[in-house]
């Protein structure tokens, strides 16, 4: 290793932790010399401030100026007014895109949160609950170079009657004669399907990670407390265990739902959208780096911005009621 | 015979069946789910072991009758890739610090949102968590720009800065909803007790936080291990900064061939990841609030 | 107190750290000197074209002590596009076709050529075809070094011979051997046009053969610089005769669904079973790697061949189709000058030559050098066509070209749609050319 990489080692290692934690204890420091009042008024901006520095920066920044950007022309020389926008929603296709978006939306969170939900639930109650979710978290884990790999195979097609390549088309036609094998990927009636089962395959594990941390939280002496009153297992999860997961679920479901209306990768990698299985992420990144036309690019990623303020309003309520 | 069995006992009969059946039925499910789960994963491993003209003509299922054509080849050429060994340890050191900064910088967030009062939290907080929904995309070209402008482009403190700051959204959500639910009595009797906030931060709520801060841990590391669009733009894809993502996809050239080294390449990355997620298990531990409250 | 002031000091002590070791990796050294310094160069080659590219080097560096510091993605229009507008573009990029060449010398982001490299060296070696294709508005902005040849019909000989089937050199011939062989019950053609996200290119470089060969390099021209509506009897006219073949069931192996499924480098495969599922595969000359891999035992000539596309109108029966790869500049220094030089020569373009990893627009560079019959053949085709045009789709805008990809499987999925896939082509065409 060279010096310079063995001092980043040093740095990352060592380094990091100390001078975030010394930051911490010279704010404390600083703001123990002031009066309370002060203390108490300034504290949460000083303990704000590096994500607050960071996230203007990397994200804030970033996202006022594609808001910007939008009203632009394509290499933001000269405004365009709404021509943009009007360009995206007159677009014979975007009808196509939006629908696609939507359906994922529905299918994906919901299948998503729910298996991982039941996955995280169950899990606890058996033994071998660390082998569960290492199999389950595993897809997590594949890069989605490789994912899109084994994915394109599982759904490959091969002519009726030679010997199939494809998993799905091999299992279906051992288990029910007659079957035609699908080209899954490329039947407009089939291909979002498809593709929102590899989306939902990989995401699972995150949900039941998520979940299992909140379950674990659950004080073990108030579930068992209601078994030795005689509570089924049924009431138990219902009325005990569900409410108190209540904002994890939201969190890990608002957190898919705004992964799954940026879903880009596993359509670009798939089918690049074609045979209407487009998506408003990938319609993006086609504008910003293909055609280069960073106005249209800039509107479409604002439709996504707008998208999610429904559920934001969603988490107010939420969190409004924990904490102080 | 029947009257021999009081109905109570018969009773507790029923009800341990019932039990049992609820138990199969549990197990089924369970198990059912991870052999669906595992299927593509293991058709992955499969593939990886075998040579690539069969890959494309054969299922992977055929592999394991005769003739038996297993081959470590895939796995040869990746390993002996050139700079395979010094990306690895590139990854490593682009992945601990962008996972271990945003946690504790989220934390810090997080408790503050948590339990602290202060004007526009709740507006604030809102912002934080709608700023997931900025696509990478439209950042890469602002930040590399300021980049370019500090001359931090190609070091490893600039990438480490763009991952902290590209989690923060999540991990700030993440933690804030597991401090938030830590029980209010244990956070007042220890201001109570006269600690400051870094105390009770470090040494309290920390602590106790740990299942969600595995959780995190796990992602964070294991989305940046994954990374390829960030490093090969704010690092650059030269050999001596290149993380595995970006000499793995060196594996494979312009036309798409070569796409076999990718399934021994996809095992030889995720073991990390998986070791970290197996190494941070042990935290998902019940109870962890049992003891600190009085019931 | 003091573990405040200890604290302290480890943050300024680690701050310091971070900045006063600031390095930044693979950048140039600044030095003027001919000797010594760096070139960055973007491109999208991996595995063997970047060991081939690799040993390109060895001898640059050892000549200058320049190191080239390579970079390669597939996602190249992401990198170079974001570094472009960032102010931080690599010296050298090495583009798959002029469309994207021309986009970034419209922001004028491209070095002219004619002050770097010596032009009277570059006209003797090569064609002006090939300058002509370099260069956007009358600067050299690009120069070829690796090329292929598109619109070659590959076949099995020995099946060929088995089935008593003559090789067609017109395409009315090459239509009555495709009935006889349908008549039989075998599907001549094998083809595929999947390729993750430029699925479909392979349909375009077919379309383009069909219309080159029935209307010539001028119509030719006229299409891809948007003054021919895709509504025009001739476009529609080339779909047509394109849906003779690919859109008749009877006529591919596995019909429109092994079509938009199969990935390009394995469509081929129903040649070579036995007995033979399919006669013809159209591709370019660069699927003789991908044959050869998955049948390391075939010969070439022998097991596998090809014969250039039929004629349709007999003016334009020698006419090829070309594709290549080409190298911009996006900063001029010493280095990146220097290793432009190099790239155009012979003796490098060697290097891609030798292991037939594509055809050298140089010709200076032999036709021995070529190291099968194969590859010489598709060589001497190339350098001796009179009627040579570029790959129409990369020369469209890119906005063109992907609806152009998307539009042929739309095509393979619906042929009877061809009215309405041509019009909406051409809305993308207004929108494309208009430069806005």
């Amino acid at each position: 290793m060279t010096v310079t990489n063995a001092l980043w080692a040093l740095v990352a290692v060592a380094g990091v932790p100390l001078v975030l934690g010394s930051y911490l204890f010279a704010v404390e420091a600083v703001l123990r010399r002031r009066t309370a009042r002060f203390a108490r008024r300034v504290r949460p901006w000083l303990w704000l401030a590096p994500a607050l520095i960071l996230l203007l920066a990397f994200l804030v920044y970033p996202a006022l100026s594609t808001a910007v950007l939008s009203f632009l022309n394509a290499n933001s020389t000269h405004g365009v007014g709404f021509a943009n926008y009007k360009y995206i929603f007159t677009d014979s296709n975007m009808l196509i895109v939006l629908r696609n978006n939507l359906v994922w939306l529905v299918l994906f969170t919901v299948v998503t949160v729910v298996l991982g939900l039941l996955i995280a639930v169950l899990g606890d109650r058996v033994r071998y609950e660390g082998v569960v979710k290492a199999v389950i978290f595993l897809p997590m884990a594949i890069s989605f170079v490789a994912a899109g790999v084994i994915w394109k195979f599982m759904y490959q097609f091969q002519p009726a009657g030679t010997a199939q390549v494809g998993t799905v088309n091999a299992f279906l036609s051992a288990v029910s004669s007659g079957f035609k094998p699908q080209a899954w990927l490329f039947n407009k009636s089939q291909n979002n399907g498809a593709l929102i089962i590899v989306g939902i395959w990989m995401w699972v594990g995150f949900a039941m990670v998520i979940l299992s941390a909140g379950l674990k939280g659950i004080s073990v002496s108030l579930v068992e407390a209601a078994r030795i009153d005689g509570a089924r297992e049924g009431q138990i999860f219902f009325s005990i265990i569900l409410p108190l997961l209540r904002s994890t679920i939201t969190v890990v479901a608002t957190t898919l739902i705004i992964t799954v209306l940026k879903i880009f990768d596993v359509v670009y990698v798939m089918t690049n959208g074609n045979l209407d299985t487009d998506v408003i992420a990938n319609r993006m990144y086609k504008e910003m780096f293909n055609y280069q036309n960073f106005g249209r690019a800039s509107a479409f990623a604002m439709i996504l911005l707008v998208a999610i303020i429904p559920v934001m309003i969603l988490n107010i309520r939420r969190f409004g009621k924990s904490g102080v | 015979m029947a009257d021999a069995l009081s109905p109570a006992r018969r009773g507790k009969g029923a009800a341990f069946a019932g039990h049992l059946a609820a138990r199969g039925v549990l197990h089924i499910i369970l198990i059912v789910v991870s052999l669906l789960w595992l299927l593509p994963s293991v058709g992955l491993l499969v593939s990886s072991l075998r040579p690539a003209r069969l890959i494309t003509t054969t299922g992977w299922w055929t592999a394991f009758t005769t003739p038996f054509q297993f081959t470590l080849e895939n796995y040869a050429h990746v390993i002996g890739q050139a700079n395979m060994g010094r990306s690895f340890l590139n990854s490593l050191l682009i992945a601990i610090p962008a996972t271990v900064m945003p946690i504790l910088i989220a934390a810090f967030g997080a408790y503050a949102f948590a339990w602290m009062r202060f004007p526009g939290r709740n507006a604030l907080f809102l912002v934080i968590v709608g700023l997931l929904v900025v696509p990478l995309q439209v950042t890469l070209i602002p930040v590399l720009r300021l980049f370019n402008v500090l001359r931090l482009t190609g070091s490893f403190p600039a990438i480490w800065v763009a991952h902290t700051a590209y989690g923060l959204p999540f991990a700030v959500y993440l933690l804030r909803n597991f401090i938030g639910e830590l029980p209010g009595e244990m956070m007042e009797s220890a201001g109570l007790d006269g600690a400051t906030h870094a105390q009770v931060f470090f040494r309290l709520v920390l602590p106790t936080s740990v299942p969600a801060i595995a959780s995190l841990a796990i992602f964070q590391f294991m989305w940046v291990w994954n990374d390829l669009l960030v490093a090969l733009i704010y690092l650059g894809g030269t050999p001596q900064v290149a993380p595995m993502t970006v000499t793995i996809s060196n594996l494979v050239n312009s036309y798409g061939a070569g796409w076999e080294y990718l399934t021994a390449a996809a095992f030889i990355s995720m073991f990390l990841p998986l070791v970290v997620f197996f190494a941070l298990q042990q935290y998902f531990v019940k109870g962890i609030l049992a003891g600190s409250v009085k019931e | 107190m003091k573990r405040s002031a200890v604290f302290v000091l480890a943050l300024i002590f680690s701050s310091a750290l971070v900045f006063a070791t600031g390095s930044k990796e693979g950048t140039q050294s600044g030095t003027t000197a001919k000797v010594g310094g760096s070139v960055s160069v973007l491109a999208v080659w991996g595995g063997q074209e970047l060991d081939i590219f690799n040993s390109l080097v060895a001898p640059f560096t050892d000549a200058t002590g320049i190191k080239v510091e390579y970079e390669g993605t597939r996602d190249l229009d992401a990198v170079l596009t974001t570094r472009v507008a960032a102010g931080n573009p690599p010296d050298l990029a090495a583009l798959p076709g002029p469309g994207k060449m021309a986009e970034f010398a419209h922001q004028g982001k491209m070095i002219d050529l004619s002050a770097v490299l010596d032009m009277a060296q570059m006209k003797q070696n090569y064609a002006p075809s090939w300058l002509d294709l370099g260069s956007v508005d009358g600067k050299l902005v690009g120069v070829f070094t690796k090329a292929s040849l598109k619109g070659l019909i590959w076949y099995n000989p020995k099946s060929l011979s088995a089935a008593g089937i003559k090789i067609p050199t017109t395409w009315d011939q090459l239509m009555s051997v495709d009935q006889s062989v349908a008549a039989k019950g075998v599907t001549p053609w094998a083809v595929g046009v999947e390729s993750g996200a430029a699925s479909g290119w392979t349909g375009t470089d077919w379309l383009e053969n069909i219309f080159l060969k029935m209307y010539g390099p001028a119509k030719y021209k006229d299409w891809y610089e948007g003054r021919l509506a895709w509504t025009s009897p001739e476009v529609k006219a080339a779909w047509q005769a394109w849906g003779k073949i690919v859109a008749d069931q009877a006529m591919v192996y596995g019909g429109s669904q092994y079509e938009l499924s199969t990935n390009f480098g394995a469509a081929f495969t129903p040649l070579f079973q036995s007995p033979a599922q399919a006669y013809f595969h159209f591709q370019a000359t660069f699927i003789q790697s991908f044959i050869q891999k998955q049948y390391p035992d075939l010969k070439p000539v022998d097991d596998f061949n090809f014969f250039g596309f039929p004629a349709i109108d007999p003016k334009y029966a020698k006419a090829v189709e070309i594709a290549g790869d080409l190298f911009g500049m996006f900063k001029n220094t010493p280095q990146s000058s220097a290793f432009m030089k190099y790239i155009t020569t012979a003796q490098a373009q060697d290097f891609w030559v030798k292991p037939a990893d594509g055809i050298s627009p140089n010709r200076a560079v032999p036709l021995t050098d070529y190291p099968d019959p194969l590859s010489k053949n598709a060589a001497q085709i190339l350098t001796s066509a009179d009627i040579a045009v570029f790959d129409a789709s990369d020369m469209m805008p890119s906005k063109m070209n992907n609806a152009f990809w998307s539009a042929i499987m739309s095509y393979l999925a619906n042929p009877g749609q061809l009215d309405g896939i041509l019009a909406d082509l051409d809305k993308v065409r207004a929108d494309a050319y208009s430069g806005s």
